[in-house]
């Protein structure tokens, strides 16, 4: 019964919470890394432009609320994500033929696209901050939660609840449906093919007659796609705070770099590495403890291996083993 | 008149010296043409040229009668014109037939039958067919490359240095598939550093000095020639 509580704290506080906080970081990885694989740039503006689609959602949001249109149980943002993912591309669009495309078609290095990059990013906080403010919202309604911990105890009659929060379900089942349809595009189709060789060899693939604008339009709509998404879904799971997309920008390059720059299966996997490191190595063992060992050996501090304050620190630290060591990333085999 | 023809042509790079002066270079249908010259000769600035990555100063290159100097590199591919570079000929980080469906990337209709001529032409291809082509051996790459550029049934195959880094073995192997494909009727222009082993394979054989035509002649004239021999081969 003990080791069962035990368990249930472990789920409860660390793994769910890891899975859902690692899928939002998957999905601004693989974003990351396919700007990086294919155009060929570390793209600075990648927190800002995840913002940037949220703040669609959210005023959509808003929007649909004041119509009276829901979605049921379900968040009504969820609705607005394809409008909001249309506003993110056309944005992207827009900022790669006014920006980036002169770069591009220059062939300036990667260092000079990466610093216009976080040009782009001033830019785009600047927008945000004009549309929206800095000030925090919350935008999820419906159904706050699948499971909770006290209807958990009921059922079970443990001690610890388990609590699952909608939000939490939608992000993992999302991202699994989205990743999984990106990477059957991605090696299954001819369009997904012909990105792959144009980021492996970008002068054999001008050869074979792919035209590199539909590779680059094509990879800004799954940009846009990614970070709509893993956008929203951090917003709902935590709330919208614009200026926190930037600093998630960290554990995002990070598991790019985790799962080896320009590979997506990495960047999917590293965003996972990612965030149960983070809060394996933050979370407080105490009450897993109190259930595990006999009385007299009952823990009488936090057994916290580090305060929460230094979650960023872990994905930095992790960063710089990596580069250090494995600077290619931990996962081994086939890129984008 | 040839199939391919490169007239006069005369380029270099940006706003540099003239790599080729007035160079001409043509080539048949089934026929196998070796281009060969010492370091610097402009070799593959010929072929280059004719492949439109270079912009001619003047001169013309056309095939089958048509003028094709202000086409775009992609536009000759889409006219037959296949090209293997020297270096970085395949895409690594793909399959064996992922790099041949690339390769086909311009075809409308069914590749699959192009791809089974490939197979029968390269049997190692079908055998090796979903395997990343970085993990193959300097010799199945290469063949990897030719069937890349085979798949758009190209009526013109350049090859540059096709067999650069590549043993004596592995070397004979190539150009018997080289020779295989002449075989179906392609016209072939071949850069080459191994003089002897390209003219002995070859119908006709060019010799480029400083960017100029110095002789040329069938394969069997050229290494007769005792000045091409002393110059260029060695003996």
């Amino acid at each position: 019964m003990d080791l069962l509580n035990a368990v249930i704290v472990l789920l409860n506080y660390t793994v769910i919470p890891a899975l859902t906080y690692g899928s939002q970081l998957a999905l601004g990885a693989i974003f990351v890394t396919l700007i990086y694989g294919i155009l060929r740039f570390a793209n600075f503006a990648t927190g800002d432009m995840m913002s940037f689609g949220t703040m669609f959602a959210v005023l959509l949001t808003y929007y649909f609320q004041s119509l009276g249109i829901s979605f049921g149980i379900l968040p009504t943002a969820l609705l607005t994500i394809p409008f909001a993912i249309f506003m993110m591309i056309l944005y992207m669009l827009t900022i790669d033929k006014f920006v980036f495309s002169y770069y591009r078609v220059k062939k300036s290095p990667p260092v000079q696209l990466a610093m216009v990059s976080v040009g782009v990013m001033f830019v785009t906080q600047a927008i945000i901050r004009i549309i929206i403010g800095p000030s925090d919202r919350r935008f999820l309604d419906g159904e706050k939660f699948i499971l909770k911990a006290t209807e958990f105890k009921e059922m079970t009659g443990l001690n610890e609840g388990l609590t699952i929060k909608s939000t939490q379900a939608i992000t993992i089942i999302v991202t699994i449906i989205l990743v999984s349809i990106m990477f059957w595009f991605l090696n299954k189709t001819k369009t997904g093919t012909s990105m792959r060789a144009y980021s492996d060899n970008e002068d054999l693939a001008l050869l074979s007659g792919i035209d590199p604008k539909k590779v680059v339009l094509i990879t800004w709509v799954i940009a846009g796609i990614l970070a709509t998404i893993g956008g929203i879904l951090y917003g709902l799971d935590k709330s919208y705070r614009p200026f926190v997309y930037f600093n998630n920008m960290l554990p995002i390059f990070a598991a790019a770099i985790v799962g080896g720059i320009g590979n997506p299966y990495g960047a999917f996997l590293g965003g996972y590495v990612i965030a149960f490191a983070e809060i394996f190595l933050t979370y407080a063992y105490k009450r897993f403890f109190i259930y595990l060992l006999p009385e007299s050996l009952e823990p009488n501090s936090m057994i916290q291996l580090l305060s929460t304050d230094y979650k960023f620190a872990i994905s930095f630290s992790i960063l710089v083993i990596v580069l250090l060591f494995r600077p290619s990333g931990i996962f081994e085999g086939k890129k984008i | 008149m040839s199939f391919f023809q490169g007239n006069k042509m005369t380029a270099g790079y940006g706003d540099g010296p003239d790599i080729i002066s007035s160079c001409s270079i043509n080539v048949s249908r089934g026929e196998i043409v070796a281009i060969l010259g010492p370091n610097g000769a402009g070799k593959s600035t010929a072929m280059k040229a004719m492949l439109g990555l270079l912009k001619l100063k003047s001169g013309s290159v056309s095939i089958d009668g048509d003028d094709i100097s202000s086409l775009s590199p992609q536009d000759r591919v889409k006219k037959g014109i296949s090209f293997v570079p020297q270096t970085r000929n395949v895409f690594a980080e793909l399959t064996v037939r992922e790099n041949l469906e690339i390769g086909a990337f311009l075809r409308e209709d069914d590749i699959n039958k192009v791809i089974e001529e490939i197979y029968e032409l390269f049997p190692i291809l079908k055998e090796k067919r979903s395997q990343i082509v970085g993990q193959l051996s300097g010799g199945q790459r290469q063949q990897v490359a030719l069937g890349r550029a085979l798949m758009i049934r190209p009526s013109v195959l350049m090859l540059d240095e096709p067999t650069a880094g590549v043993s004596p073995i592995v070397m004979d192997e190539l150009f018997e598939h080289i020779i295989k494909v002449k075989e179906t009727n392609v016209a072939i222009i071949m850069v080459e550093q191994n003089a002897k082993q390209a003219l002995s394979i070859s119908d006709r054989g060019y010799v480029l000095v400083t960017g100029e035509n110095k002789f040329e002649g069938s394969g069997k004239e050229l290494l007769k020639d005792p000045e091409v021999r002393r110059s260029f081969l060695g003996a």
